[in-house]
C-alpha cells in the first residue's frame, strides 16, 4: 500500500501503511490491528470512556456519574437509543462538572457531594463513576469514595477505570465487563439451587430500538427462560440474577466475550457465540442455543416459530432483494462483530462488499473479514476520511455503512448511505430487522436523487 | 431585591453536579470557529475521544463531514509529555490534507499534564518542515469554560497570530500600523447559521458597504453539491484576508455579552484602535435595528428603501400574530447570547418569557436579562451556569407551552410533550439547521412564524372538544318533563 498519492497529497500516511490489505486470498496477509490510532491522520474512533459508558449506560436503573469536565458528559448524553421497560433514571446524565479549581484542588470533594446527592434524590441501588481522563492525572481516590459510599449507603458504588487516553475504546469495554462483575459479586446462595434449567442470559445487546425484546420474544416463544441481556433494558437485579443461568450467549462479541469468559470461570456458566442479524443467522443461532438447553418440545416450538417468522418475512425481502442484486458496498464500522454479520446480511441480498473496515477489530476478526471477502477487497484497520474517500472511489462503492461521522462523506460523495450506529430508530435484529434492513438499502441506493446528480432526470 | 433577583439565587437543583448538561466545553466552540477560515484544519491535542465527540456533534447538525485531528494522547504520552505525538500528528495532518492554517487545540488532558503547546508549536516552525502553514496555538482546556468562551478565543487568538505575523515580516518593532487604510468593517459574528451570514452579506450589500464577516462558515458548512468532493474548504475567511480585519473602520462585534477577555473587537480596539461596536445578536426589530443604524450612522448614511421595507414587513407580521403572541408562555434555552436576542424577540411581540437558561457562567446574562424583562414590566426565572434538570423543572413549574433552544431541549419535549422549536446549537434530531434564517428582519419575521403557528396550532387541535366540555350542557330539564 506504498506511495498512494492523490496529487501531491498523502493519502496514507507513513505509519497507517500495516494497516490496510488488499485481500489476496493466495497470500497470508497480516494487518497491524489493535494498536493505538495514529497521531493526526484523523482517526474515527471515540476513547476508553466511550467504550466503557456504551456497553454501561443501558442498565436503566442505575445512576451513571461521569466524573469529569462538562464536555464527557454533554457530549454523550443520551445519544444512544437504547430502551428500557423500567426505569429511566440510565438517561439522566450526572456529572461532576470539574472545574478550573476543581483541576488544582482535586475532585473529591465534589464526588463525596455528588453521590450523596444523588442518593437522596433518586435512591437508586447502583451507582456507577465513571473516571475521565482528568480525574486519572489529578489523582482522586474514586476507589476509596466509592467504598466508603458503599459503606455509608448500604448500596453498591462501583467505580468504571475509564480514563480516556488509558487504551482504546475497547479498553472501555473491558472496564465496563469489570464494573458488571463487581455488581454480579461472588457465587453466592442465589447459586445454591444449581442453574436454572432452560435458562439463559444474553450478552452483547443493547436493546437499541428494542431488538432486545424481539430476540427475549423468540426466547419466550420457544419456552426458554431470559434472565437478563447485556446490557440492553437491564437491572441491577436482573444482572444479579443471571448468575443462575445454564447459559451465555454472546452476539457483540467484541464488548462482552470477555465478561462470558470470567462468568464462566467464576460462575461456571458455559458460553456461545451468536447471531441475531440476519434470517439465516437468527435461525443458526436460535437453533443453537435450543439444542443445547432445551428439551424436544422446545425444539418443536421453535420449528414451529421460525416457520411462521420465515413465512412471513422471506417473501418480503425477496421481493426486496430484487431491486438490490449487483450493488456494491463498503463498510466501516466499530467491532468486528458487526463487520463479519453486515458481510453476510448484504450478500443474502446480493451485494457484494468491496471495502470492509473496523475501529477496534482483532486479528482473528480480520482473518474471518478476509476469509468472508473476494480477492481485491480493501480492509482497513482503524481508517480515516481520507483513505475512506479513496478506497471507496477505488472500489466504486455504491453503498456506504458507518456512523454519524461517515454519512455526509458518503453523500458528498454521492454514494448511499446505511446508518449503523446507536442512534438508530430501527431495529435490525432477527426477522423483522433483516427486513428493515433490505427495506432501508432499498430507500437509500435506489432513491431518485442519485439519477439527479448524476446528470439524469 | 427584586423578584428577579429572588428567582436567579439558585442555578441548579443539584449543588454538586450538572444534571443533564446544558453547555459544551472550549474546543468545541474554537472548532466551531475555526471552519469560518479557508484551508484551515484543526488538531485537539488529548485523547482520541474529544475530537471524535466534536466531530460527530457537528456532523449532525450541519450535515457535513467534519474533519479533525487528534493527538491521540496514550497512556504513554500522558506520563512522558505528549510534545512527539502532536509533532507527529501536525506533520500527517498537514501531509494528508495541505491546509494553509492549522489551529492546535488543547483540551483538559492537555493543560492537566502541563503541555506547552506554544512552545511544541514553535519548535515545529522553527524546523523550518513547515513554514507556508500558518500553526496556530489556541489553548482551550475544557474545563476552563464553555463553547462561547472557546468560540471567540480562536478568533481573538488568530488575529493575534497574523498580528506577530504582520510584525515580523514588517520588522515593526512597537506599533503596528495597518498595512491599508480600508473603508470597510469588520462583522464577528457568533451563533449564526450559514444562512444568517449570507443574509448578513445581503443587507450589507443592500447598503453599499463592504463588510469583512468573520469567521464565515456559510460556504464551508452548507458546501453545495459538487461532482467533486474537496474534503478541506476553499471558502471561509482566507488568511491573506485576515490582515484586512486590521485596517477597518470599525468593528460590530454580534453578540455581547461574552466577557472582554475574549473579545476579538476588544482586542482590535487595543491594538489598532478601530471602533467597536458590542450589540446582540440580529434577532428581533430591536437588535436588527441597532445594527442597520450602527452602520448607518458609521457611514453616514441613510437606510436603503428596500431594507426600509424589509423592517415594514416584520412590523406588520408582529401586527397580524400580536393577539396569539400574547398567549406565548415561552422557554429558552442554549447559547447566552441567542437566548438574549430571542428574549427581546418574544417581549417585544408580547409573549411572556418564562424561562431563560443559559449553561455558561456569565453574570452579564443576568442582569441584562433582568433589564430586559424590566422594560417590559416582566418576570421570569433567569437561569445562568444551569442544567437541564432544573430548566425541565422550572418550564413544568411555570407552565410554559413553547420551547425554543437546542436539539438537547428533545428530553423535554419528550417528557412533557411541549412544543419545541430548534434554534441554537446542536440540533442533531432535525435537519437542515445550518440553512434556517434567525437574523434580519425576514430571519425575526421567520421565526416569529414558526413560533406563532404552533400556538395557533395548540389552539385549533382539540378547540371543538374543549369548548364543548367546557360549556355544553345537555338540556336536562327538557328530557325530566318529557319523561
Amino acid at each position: 500500500m506504498r506511495n498512494v498519492q492523490a496529487s501531491n497529497q498523502t493519502v496514507i500516511a507513513n505509519q497507517r501503511e500495516a494497516h490496510i490489505v488488499v485481500n489476496e486470498k493466495q497470500q497470508h496477509q497480516e494487518i497491524v490491528c489493535d494498536t493505538h490510532s495514529v497521531s493526526g491522520v484523523v482517526s474515527q474512533r471515540a476513547c476508553v470512556y466511550c467504550g466503557a459508558r456504551v456497553v454501561l449506560n443501558p442498565i436503566t436503573d442505575a445512576a451513571h456519574i461521569v466524573h469529569g469536565p462538562i464536555g464527557c458528559a454533554s457530549y454523550t448524553w443520551d445519544i444512544r437509543g437504547s430502551l428500557s421497560s423500567g426505569s429511566e433514571r440510565y438517561r439522566m446524565s450526572f456529572s461532576t462538572d470539574l472545574r478550573e479549581q476543581d483541576i488544582i484542588f482535586g475532585g473529591e470533594k465534589k464526588l463525596i457531594g455528588a453521590i450523596d446527592e444523588i442518593v437522596e434524590n433518586e435512591h437508586p441501588e447502583v451507582i456507577f463513576i465513571y473516571s475521565t481522563c482528568v480525574v486519572g492525572v489529578i489523582g482522586d481516590d474514586v476507589v476509596a469514595i466509592a467504598k466508603k459510599a458503599e459503606e455509608k449507603y448500604n448500596i453498591r458504588v462501583i467505580p468504571v477505570n475509564s480514563s480516556g487516553f488509558s487504551g482504546s475504546k475497547k479498553d472501555g469495554y473491558k472496564a465496563a465487563c469489570r464494573a458488571i462483575l463487581s455488581l454480579m459479586g461472588p457465587r453466592d446462595e442465589i447459586m445454591n439451587d444449581g442453574p436454572i434449567p432452560h435458562s439463559l442470559n444474553y450478552l452483547g445487546d443493547f436493546n437499541l430500538a428494542g431488538e432486545a425484546w424481539i430476540i427475549r420474544n423468540y426466547l419466550e416463544t420457544i419456552g426458554l427462560k431470559l434472565i437478563s441481556v447485556f446490557t440492553g433494558d437491564s437491572s441491577s437485579k436482573s444482572l444479579k440474577d443471571a448468575k443462575q443461568a445454564s447459559l451465555n450467549v454472546v452476539q457483540c462479541a467484541g464488548s462482552m466475550t470477555f465478561l462470558a469468559r470470567q462468568m464462566k470461570e467464576q460462575y461456571d456458566i458455559p458460553f456461545e457465540h451468536v447471531r441475531f442479524v440476519g434470517i439465516e443467522d437468527t435461525i443458526r443461532s436460535l437453533r443453537k442455543i435450543v439444542y443445547s438447553i432445551g428439551t424436544s418440545e422446545h425444539v418443536e416450538r421453535f420449528e414451529a416459530l421460525i416457520e411462521e417468522k420465515s413465512k412471513e418475512y422471506i417473501p418480503q425481502v425477496e421481493a426486496v432483494k430484487e431491486r438490490l442484486i449487483g450493488k456494491k458496498v463498503a463498510i466501516y464500522v466499530g467491532g468486528g462483530f458487526k463487520a463479519i454479520s453486515l458481510i453476510e446480511q448484504f450478500a443474502d441480498l446480493g451485494i457484494e462488499t468491496v471495502l470492509i473496515g473496523t475501529q477496534t477489530g482483532t486479528k482473528e476478526e480480520y482473518e474471518s473479514l478476509k476469509a468472508l471477502t473476494k480477492e481485491g477487497t480493501v480492509i482497513l484497520d482503524d481508517t480515516n476520511p481520507t483513505e475512506l474517500e479513496y478506497f471507496m472511489k477505488q472500489t466504486k462503492a455504491d453503498i456506504l455503512v458507518g456512523g454519524v461521522k461517515e454519512r455526509p462523506l458518503a453523500y458528498k460523495m454521492g454514494v448511499a448511505f446505511i446508518d449503523h450506529n446507536h442512534e438508530r430508530k430501527h431495529p435490525l435484529a432477527g426477522f423483522e430487522g433483516a427486513l428493515n434492513f433490505a427495506l432501508e438499502v432499498d430507500k437509500t441506493v435506489n432513491s431518485p436523487v442519485w439519477n439527479l446528480i448524476k446528470g439524469g432526470k | 431585591m427584586s423578584e428577579n433577583t429572588l428567582k436567579m439565587k439558585k442555578q441548579r437543583n443539584y449543588v454538586n453536579m450538572e444534571v443533564n448538561p446544558c453547555k459544551m466545553c472550549m474546543p468545541m466552540g474554537a472548532s466551531l470557529a475555526l471552519k469560518g477560515f479557508k484551508r484551515t484544519m484543526n488538531i485537539i491535542h488529548g485523547s482520541q475521544g474529544c475530537s471524535t465527540y466534536i466531530r460527530r456533534h457537528m456532523a449532525a447538525h450541519f450535515n457535513e463531514p467534519i474533519d479533525i485531528a487528534s493527538s491521540s494522547l496514550s497512556e504513554e504520552g500522558t506520563v512522558y509529555g505528549g510534545a512527539k505525538n502532536l509533532k507527529i500528528g501536525i506533520s500527517n495532518l498537514v501531509d494528508m490534507y495541505q491546509p494553509e492554517i492549522v489551529g492546535v487545540l488543547t483540551t483538559c488532558l492537555a493543560e492537566t499534564i502541563g503541555e506547552d503547546i506554544k512552545s511544541i508549536v514553535k519548535q515545529v516552525r522553527e524546523s523550518g518542515d513547515y513554514s507556508e502553514v500558518d500553526l496556530i496555538p489556541i489553548s482551550t482546556p475544557g474545563y476552563g469554560g464553555s463553547e462561547a468562551e472557546g468560540y471567540y478565543l480562536a478568533i481573538k487568538d488568530i488575529l493575534k497570530y497574523y498580528t506577530h505575523k504582520m510584525v515580523r515580516m514588517h520588522d515593526l518593532e512597537h506599533h503596528v500600523t495597518p498595512r491599508y487604510e480600508g473603508n470597510h468593517i469588520n462583522i464577528i459574528v457568533s451563533n449564526a447559521t450559514c444562512e444568517d451570514i449570507r443574509e448578513i452579506k445581503r443587507l450589507v450589500g443592500l447598503m453599499g458597504v463592504e463588510a469583512f464577516i468573520l469567521p464565515d462558515i456559510s460556504d464551508a458548512l452548507d458546501a453545495p453539491y459538487q461532482s467533486t468532493y474537496n474534503k478541506l474548504s476553499d471558502e471561509g475567511v482566507s488568511r491573506d484576508d485576515i490582515y484586512k480585519a486590521f485596517a477597518a473602520r470599525a468593528t460590530i462585534e454580534l453578540g455581547d455579552l461574552i466577557h472582554e477577555s475574549y473579545s476579538p473587537a476588544v482586542y482590535l480596539k487595543e491594538v489598532y484602535d478601530i471602533d467597536a461596536y458590542h450589540m446582540p445578536l440580529p434577532i428581533g426589530i430591536h437588535h436588527t435595528d441597532r445594527f442597520i443604524e450602527t452602520i448607518a450612522s458609521i457611514y453616514h448614511m441613510e437606510i436603503p428603501k428596500e431594507i426600509q421595507k424589509e423592517r415594514g414587513r416584520l412590523l406588520d407580521a408582529m401586527i397580524d400574530s400580536h393577539k396569539h403572541s400574547a398567549e406565548g408562555k415561552i422557554a429558552l434555552f442554549g447559547d447566552m447570547d441567542l437566548v438574549y436576542s430571542m428574549t427581546s424577540l418574544c417581549m417585544e411581540n408580547g409573549m411572556k418569557v418564562k424561562v431563560a437558561a443559559t449553561g455558561s457562567m456569565n453574570s452579564r446574562f443576568y442582569d441584562r436579562m433582568n433589564l430586559l424583562l424590566g422594560r417590559y414590566r416582566e418576570t421570569g426565572v433567569i437561569l445562568q451556569d444551569t442544567d437541564f434538570e432544573t430548566i425541565h423543572k422550572e418550564i413544568v413549574k411555570e407552565d410554559v407551552n413553547l420551547m425554543v433552544g437546542h436539539s438537547d431541549g428533545k428530553f423535554i419535549w419528550e417528557k412533557e410533550g411541549i412544543d419545541f422549536i430548534r434554534v441554537g446549537f446542536p440540533v442533531h434530531d432535525h435537519i437542515g439547521a445550518q440553512r434556517k434564517l434567525y437574523f434580519g428582519y425576514k430571519g425575526s419575521s421567520r421565526l416569529l412564524d414558526d413560533m406563532v403557528n404552533l400556538l395557533l396550532d395548540q389552539k385549533h387541535s382539540g378547540y371543538r372538544q374543549r369548548m364543548y366540555n367546557a360549556f355544553y350542557q345537555p338540556n336536562t330539564k327538557k328530557e325530566d318533563s318529557v319523561s
